[in-house]
């Protein structure tokens, strides 16, 4: 303790012990601010160094491979333990409006034996290899709280059989194939087409086949000729050609003269309505005859050449 | 006088590409306090009229985004003293500026107060050849205008062309395209000491800045402060500093004589201390704070405190009488006057036609000068403020600052100078074009 003590106001520090510091940024420091004030540095120093410490660090503590496999078995046990959590399982799968075999295709499509984690099941592949079906015009799959697998069919309707060089397929509404049969007599209820190309007229063919309401039992089918037009077949050989636009109005037209004239009940084999304006008529072979046997001339035969007598020929 | 030219028209150049990178630097290095303000040119203008701030003077294409002053170093009577001092001073200036703003200066305009300005009038005279002045024209009657011997050492701050007349009608701001024989100009010729502005520019260019143009600190000043009636009818403006007292004279809203007066505050603040026997930052407080010129009964009661610093040995405090401060700095801020006096007289100031005296600058603030200046100098005195400018805090507007302010509006609106223009030489193949122009014209 010193022996005099100054009490004197405000000498407490004398100004020989205060340190005067210079108010003035060194020449080093006024360079830095400047620098910094750069906005490149700015970026570089803010973005660029804990970008590149943050790569360093990550790429040193990955350049080893034993850590390489930890860090990638510890995400995968990690996202297992998550998706094979209860919550997450798919135990039951149900299938509405779908018939007992395509329920049974559907089952078996499932890449999964369940119950299974609903990470495992890729409901837009499955979709996806569901619609390849052709029976199926669409199906809704989800998976439903409390672990189902709801799947919501639509099957496409059969309207219609196909018959063509490879054999007899049914075909719904839109010309889409449903299934193939192997005779004609498994679904004798739909009406029949035929011909290259007739699959993709079958709206058409309903609409012809419903205009030929009257005369539906001696219907046989509908023929696809050079995938422009169809012709009617019947019973007993007859058969009425359509054009290839107009058709339905044209068969109606036929199916007037057939109710006032009972055209088709007569012999025809062929009505020819390609020109609507003008219908052309083909006679069978007996009417033929008949109008040569009264007009005096030779008969004509079953080949449809004319029958010489056997006198002529003789006598020739 | 070509070097000058050149580079003046250097400066000229370095301020256009500043004003195009949008960012550029004021610095008022004063003897007393130095300043920096950072202004933003950002083409329209951005001014509110909330602010108060109308598009006055058409002051409206910038703004202060930063600013900042501090007591200045090395300085004695406008002129560097210490070279590092200085630019300390500088620097701790232009970092603050920067912080305020947040963007880097890199071109900074300055003012120079000392240095013995000494101003002349000179005049020019040509014959146009075509009948008609021409661009040309004007850069050959300035270029013909004889200048005198300025003395060794001198350069040239300002040569603003004045006047021009056309044969017998004079009074023209823009002579451009009137018909007549004879083109005259006028042109103020401001010179100062080369070395004092060498000092300048080293000590701006050692702290990494460019200089973008540099101007006279009382024309930067009498800018800020007289308003454009002034300006344009003649008035004086006397800036108190601290080292010097600027003088110039505006008619015709051109600046036509500027000189300095080599009494500043500082010498008052000196007297305070050797009258009353206190240290210097004692009598700068007791300027400031309780100075004026005309003493009344009451300032005789009015005791001044002097303070820890000023006591003696043993702890007694002093006080005294504000009658005795005023005492001590009414004779020398007579003094001043009378210098200032004696300046104006020398400029003609009696024969122009309006005679109204504008005080500004830190020194104009002391109560009671108005008073003294109106019996010294005449009638018509007002104590001038720097004109307002967008974004300028409150604690920069006050007169101190007018040579700053007119620095800015000198970086933005430069009056036009004898380097604006191009030299004959440089015209002459852009008018063998013309002539050549011409003849395709008359003959096809």
């Amino acid at each position: 303790m010193p022996e005099v003590i100054d009490h004197r106001p405000n000498r407490a520090l004398l100004p020989a012990d205060r340190i005067r510091r210079d108010p003035a940024p060194s020449r080093l420091q006024y360079r830095l601010e400047r620098m910094w004030l750069r906005p490149i540095w700015r970026r570089a120093v803010r973005i660029g160094v804990p970008a590149a410490l943050a790569i360093l660090i990550g790429g040193l503590w990955l350049a080893d491979p034993d850590r390489r496999a930890l860090l990638s078995d510890g995400v995968q046990q990690v996202m297992d333990k998550i998706q094979n959590r209860k919550e997450f399982q798919v135990t039951t799968m149900v299938v509405e409006g779908a018939s007992p075999v395509v329920d049974a295709a559907l089952r078996q499509m499932l890449p999964v034996d369940l119950p299974a984690s609903s990470f495992d099941i890729d409901l837009a592949a499955l979709r996806l290899q569901v619609m390849q079906l052709d029976v199926i015009e669409s199906v809704d799959l989800r998976i439903k709280p409390g672990g189902i697998l709801s799947a919501v069919v639509k099957e496409r309707e059969p309207a219609i059989l196909w018959r063509h060089a490879r054999g007899i397929e049914i075909l719904d509404r839109t010309g889409h194939r449903v299934a193939s049969v192997t005779s004609r007599d498994v679904r004798a209820d739909l009406p029949l087409i035929a011909g290259e190309g007739a699959d993709l007229a079958v709206p058409e063919a309903l609409s012809l086949i419903d205009a030929a309401g009257p005369i539906l039992p001696r219907v046989r089918g509908l023929v696809r000729k050079g995938e422009r037009r169809w012709d009617l077949v019947l019973d007993q050989g007859q058969k009425i050609m359509l054009p290839a636009t107009g058709a339905v109005i044209a068969l109606q037209a036929a199916m007037a003269l057939d109710k006032a004239q009972d055209m088709l009940g007569r012999d025809i084999t062929t009505v020819d309505l390609r020109d609507p304006s003008r219908p052309v008529l083909r006679l069978g072979m007996d009417a033929r005859n008949t109008i040569r046997e009264a007009r005096g001339q030779a008969l004509l035969g079953p080949d449809g050449k004319v029958i010489i007598p056997e006198d002529d020929k003789k006598g020739g | 006088m070509a070097e000058l030219y050149q580079t003046q028209r250097a400066m000229r150049n370095i301020r256009r590409a500043a004003l195009q990178r949008g960012v550029i630097g004021i610095l008022d290095i004063g003897t007393s306090k130095i300043a920096c303000l950072v202004l933003r040119f950002d083409g329209t203008g951005t001014f509110r009229e909330t602010d108060g701030v109308g598009p006055m003077a058409g002051q409206v294409n910038f703004r202060v985004i930063g600013a900042a002053s501090t007591r200045s170093r090395g300085m004695r009577r406008g002129e560097i003293d210490v070279m590092a001092e200085t630019e300390r001073a500088i620097r701790t200036v232009v970092a603050a500026a920067q912080k305020v703003a947040g963007v880097r200066v890199d071109h900074v305009i300055a003012c120079l107060s000392g240095g013995r300005p000494a101003s002349y009038g000179l005049a020019g005279e040509i014959t146009l050849e075509s009948g008609r002045v021409h661009e040309h024209d004007v850069a050959r009657v300035l270029a013909a205008c004889d200048a005198p011997d300025f003395g060794r050492g001198r350069e040239v701050l300002h040569a603003q062309p004045v006047n021009f007349a056309v044969d017998n009608r004079s009074g023209l701001g823009d002579p451009r395209d009137h018909v007549g024989n004879r083109l005259a100009c006028d042109m103020h010729l401001l010179t100062v000491d080369g070395d004092v502005i060498g000092n300048l520019v080293q000590c701006i260019r050692r702290c990494d800045l460019e200089l973008a143009g540099i101007a006279s600190a009382s024309y930067a000043s009498a800018r800020a402060a007289l308003v454009e009636d002034e300006q344009e009818l003649g008035s004086a403006c006397i800036d108190f500093g601290g080292g010097g007292t600027g003088v110039s004279i505006f008619v015709k809203k051109h600046m036509i004589f500027a000189d300095n007066v080599k009494i500043g505050g500082q010498l008052v603040t000196q007297d305070i201390a050797q009258g009353l026997r206190v240290p210097l930052p004692v009598a700068e407080r007791l300027k400031t704070l309780n100075g004026g010129v005309e003493a009344t009964g009451r300032d005789d009661r009015d005791m001044l405190d002097l303070g820890p610093d000023a006591s003696s040995w043993d702890g007694e405090r002093r006080a005294v009488s504000r009658a005795d401060l005023i005492g001590i700095m009414r004779p020398r801020v007579e003094e001043i006057l009378e210098g200032v006096r004696e300046v104006l007289d020398a400029a003609g100031f009696d024969s122009m036609p309006s005679q109204q005296i504008v005080l500004t600058g830190g020194g104009s603030q002391i109560p009671g000068l108005d008073g003294l200046a109106a019996r010294i100098l005449g009638p018509n005195i007002r104590c001038g403020r720097p004109l307002r400018i967008d974004g300028l805090a409150h604690q920069f507007t006050d007169p101190g600052f007018s040579s700053a302010v007119g620095l800015a509006l000198f970086a933005a609106h430069p009056q036009d100078e004898w380097w604006d223009f191009e030299t004959p030489a440089d015209s002459y193949p852009t008018r063998s074009l013309r002539r050549a122009y011409r003849w395709f014209r008359n003959n096809w």
